[in-house]
């Protein structure tokens, strides 16, 4: 298979301003990933399964990920211009102007957002994968991505799960509805901000986080009960 | 009434047969108990196999498992009782007839087990239905759902026809049918069956 | 919901299945198969719109078995998920490890000793071999075949168990792999029970075939029945047995040469006509090729370690990063995608279930066809219901 840096040249050729960047992926397992932009996403993914030499006709594995917001502490390296008293050659003290480098530690919050993720293989060449992501603006309101059933049918039920578990809404899926929770089901529960419904009775051997909880619980029971 | 035992050996000797109604009737019915066809998840295959050749069902009487509730005496609850699944489960035991039995089968059906901590898990399903034996494992051993039955015969054999411990169907004020739980939009609703389940559950807890 | 489309749905999405239109007047007869049904193996619905016995429209219904596999395994350590992965597909338990196994080792970048690498062929084909056999049984069983085919099955299932349980100390849930590695070595006397039970197996094979494969009633029943196209089949990532038996020549063990597959001698068995009948004479053919390999395999193995010296399991933390590692299981393409965040816990943790992606196709094979073919073609597509919802 080619590398993904060629794979992206091939696309841009093909799809122009399809706006691919590549996600390197540290770990040793090196499966880089492309992300596509979501306007342009379904012309390319049509070109992935067509082009001959890429052939990526066969989609194995579709999920969601959930990015929460994220809080960055960052140390940025200042330079300063201090006033200091130094020794003169003379003996004599002189004030000199001297640049200082201190360490200060910078907050800033990086928005979440939802993310799919695609693993491509071709049957016809034997090669593979392919990762392709996809990311939403927000977690609350802009959370649509073009479908790719239309293009791969493998996609059919996997992204109903997305959709289900994680709430991206795919425009263009043909039966886009909750396939694992029943349908009144209200939250999404593969969030990483999901809150369970907490309906356990505790164990008198509690400890650590099931005691945090347990005693969370009691709480709750007591403040229903007044 | 009674004849005790080492009388009825000796006339038995004889020629002669002395039984109750009850002790025959209990014969009978423990004898001939009919399990409903009805796999949840891995228990499942442990119960299919306990009525394969190897491990016979058919010997305690119990190898004809009915597709349908209404002919079914046993419910064998093999396997993780969802959230969505529950009112069903609940359901298909309104529709068995009396005398109907439960056997909880596997640390799921008792309370969970391994997946106790899934949002979609019900704790056990005693909760909504009377249990009549909790067998514990994960798959309990063919073996294990074996020691079952014979438990739940020995539990049949015990069941006076009259009187005050009377079984469930021969006494008309006893509640027979159990309310199915709602499905709603954060989890079931009633979290429990307080006829059934006698701690409080505290359901949504916090939130809204 | 009704499961009657309006034609305006049906055109809304261009790859649905072809429409078949009601022949005659007169209303549709709804019926939901399932969840409480003697023939889907387990909790699974369909709801079935019929026009007399044709299936005019068909809709599966999941999340019956839903148990939240993927959230619990994000709240606990790589290690702690192995058990869990025993209970997907709970008839293949060492395949499901072997899948998982594989994406970690992906992840962190271990090596598998050799001696390890061929005790995990050894119970993945053994696996197989008992999947197989039961997956026909219960198709039989389906078919009318009310018992015989189903108890010859499990006959043999069960001399395999014993092999599973004396090594791995449980009959269905054996938590056995490791990340690089197995937990225990297997002992001699292991081994030598093992090549009894293999040198037995292509009998049971032989008897199987003699009773079933040219049985007239089984060919009445399953020629021609749910036709599952090759490209359909590859454009609906459909895989394992069902898309070998639509002639697509697509075997993982062959492609991804995961593991030592590249060192046994064994070929990849195609179907003709992508039918009901293709799809049982994939899964006996390659109950004969799984033989081949153990052969091989039980002769050939090493001595040596069985865990890689530098694998770590507890307090084990892969560097952050991403894996997507899959295996060919017996019901097809099994995968489980990680991302790690450098925490003990994954941050993502995704089964790629072939059963639940397998019955994408399942309205397409059994439009036009009486319902009491759905429980055929149902019962060959050879799904858990475990994997399917987790």
């Amino acid at each position: 298979m080619q590398r993904a840096e060629e794979i992206k040249a091939a696309i841009e050729a093909a799809v122009p301003g399809a706006g691919v960047t590549v996600v390197p992926n540290p770990s040793p397992s090196a499966q880089h990933a492309l992300r596509l932009e979501p306007a342009h996403a379904v012309a390319v993914a049509t070109f992935l399964r067509d082009a001959p030499g890429l052939a990526f006709d066969y989609l194995s594995n579709v999920t969601g990920v959930d990015w929460l917001d994220k809080e960055i502490a960052e140390k940025v390296k200042v330079t300063r211009q201090v006033t200091k008293t130094v020794d003169g050659p003379d003996g004599a003290k002189v004030d000199q102007i001297v640049d200082e480098t201190a360490e200060e530690t910078r907050k800033r919050v990086e928005p979440g957002y939802l993310e799919t993720v695609y693993h491509l293989y071709s049957v016809a060449l034997h090669h593979g994968p392919l990762v392709l992501r996809m990311r939403t603006v927000n977690r609350t309101d802009q959370i649509q991505l073009p479908s790719f059933t239309p293009v791969w049918r493998g996609a059919e039920f996997q992204e109903r799960e997305v959709f289900d578990l994680y709430g991206i809404v795919f425009t263009g899926h043909p039966d886009l509805r909750r396939i694992l929770m029943w349908d009144e089901f209200k939250d999404h529960p593969m969030r990483k901000d999901y809150v369970e419904p907490d309906d356990y009775e505790y164990e008198p051997t509690a400890h650590d986080a099931v005691l945090k909880r347990a005693q969370e619980h009691s709480a709750a029971a007591e403040g229903n009960r007044e | 009434m009674a004849v005790e035992k080492e009388l009825k050996i000796e006339l038995g000797k004889q020629g002669i047969f002395v039984t109750t109604i009850e002790e025959l009737y209990n014969w009978g019915r423990r004898s001939s108990v009919w399990p409903m066809q009805f796999g949840l998840a891995c228990c499942a295959i442990e119960m299919i196999a306990t009525t394969m050749a190897r491990y016979d069902l058919a010997r305690f009487g119990a190898e004809v498992f009915r597709p349908s509730p209404r002919q079914a005496d046993l419910m064998i609850v093999s396997g993780t009782v969802t959230k969505k699944m529950a009112p069903q489960v609940v359901r298909l035991y309104n529709q068995m007839a009396e005398p109907k039995y439960v056997i909880a089968m596997g640390a799921c059906a008792i309370s969970g087990g391994p997946f106790k901590q899934g949002y979609n898990v019900l704790k056990g399903i005693d909760r909504y239905i009377p249990v009549d034996v909790h067998i514990p494992g994960c798959p309990p051993r063919p073996e294990a759902l074996i020691q079952a039955f014979m438990t739940l015969q020995k539990k049949i054999d015990g069941q006076p026809l009259t009187g005050e411990g009377r079984p469930r169907y021969l006494d008309a004020d006893a509640q027979c049918e159990f309310p199915v739980p709602e499905q709603g939009a954060h989890d079931l609703e009633p979290p429990s069956n307080r006829g059934v389940w006698p701690v409080e559950i505290q359901g949504r807890g916090s939130r809204d | 919901m009704s499961v009657v489309e309006t034609k305006a749905e049906r055109a809304a999405g261009w790859n649905r299945p072809p429409a078949v239109e009601p022949e005659g007047e007169g209303e549709l007869l709804e019926v939901a198969m399932g969840p409480h049904h003697p023939s889907t193996h387990g909790v699974f619905r369909m709801d079935v719109a019929l026009d007399g016995e044709r299936v005019v429209r068909l809709k599966p219904v999941f999340g019956y078995l839903h148990r939240n596999h993927e959230k619990i395994a994000e709240g606990a350590s790589y290690l702690a998920s192995m058990p869990y992965t025993d209970r997907l597909d709970y008839f293949c338990s060492l395949t499901n490890n072997w899948a998982y196994a594989l994406a970690v080792e992906k992840l962190a970048g271990q090596e598998v000793p050799e001696r390890a690498e061929y005790i995990r062929v050894i119970l993945a084909e053994l696996t197989r071999i008992q999947n197989h056999a039961s997956t026909i049984g219960f198709l039989l069983q389906e078919m009318g075949a009310s018992g015989t085919p189903l108890m010859y099955a499990f006959r043999e299932r069960e001399k395999i168990l014993d092999l599973f349980e004396s090594l791995t100390g449980s009959r269905m849930m054996c938590n056995y792999m490791r990340f690089g590695g197995c937990r225990v070595d297997l002992s001699a006397a292991w081994l030598e029970a093992t090549k009894k039970v293999v040198a037995g197996l292509p009998a049971f094979v032989d008897e199987f075939e003699a009773l079933l494969t040219g049985n007239e009633i089984l060919m009445a029943r399953c020629q021609g029945v749910g036709v599952l196209k090759p490209d359909l089949a590859v454009n609906a990532s459909i895989s394992g047995p069902m898309l070998r038996a639509s002639g697509v020549n697509y075997d993982i063990r062959k492609v991804d040469h995961y593991g030592i597959y590249d060192r046994f001698r064994f070929r990849v068995p195609l179907g003709d006509h992508g039918d009901v009948y293709d799809r049982y004479m994939v899964r006996v053919l390659e109950m004969r090729e799984s033989i081949g390999i153990l052969n091989q395999a039980l002769q050939e193995i090493p001595a040596g370690p069985i865990m890689d010296a530098k694998a770590k399991l507890r307090g084990f933390r892969p560097k952050p990063g991403e894996a997507y590692g899959r295996i060919e299981a017996p019901k097809g393409e099994l995968g489980f995608y990680l991302i790690s965040d450098g925490s003990p816990n994954p941050y993502r943790y995704r089964v790629r279930p072939p059963s639940l992606i397998n019955l994408t196709v399942l309205e397409d094979m059994c439009l036009g066809h009486n319902v009491a073919d759905v429980v055929l073609i149902f019962g060959s597509v050879d799904i858990v219901l475990g994997e399917v919802d987790r």
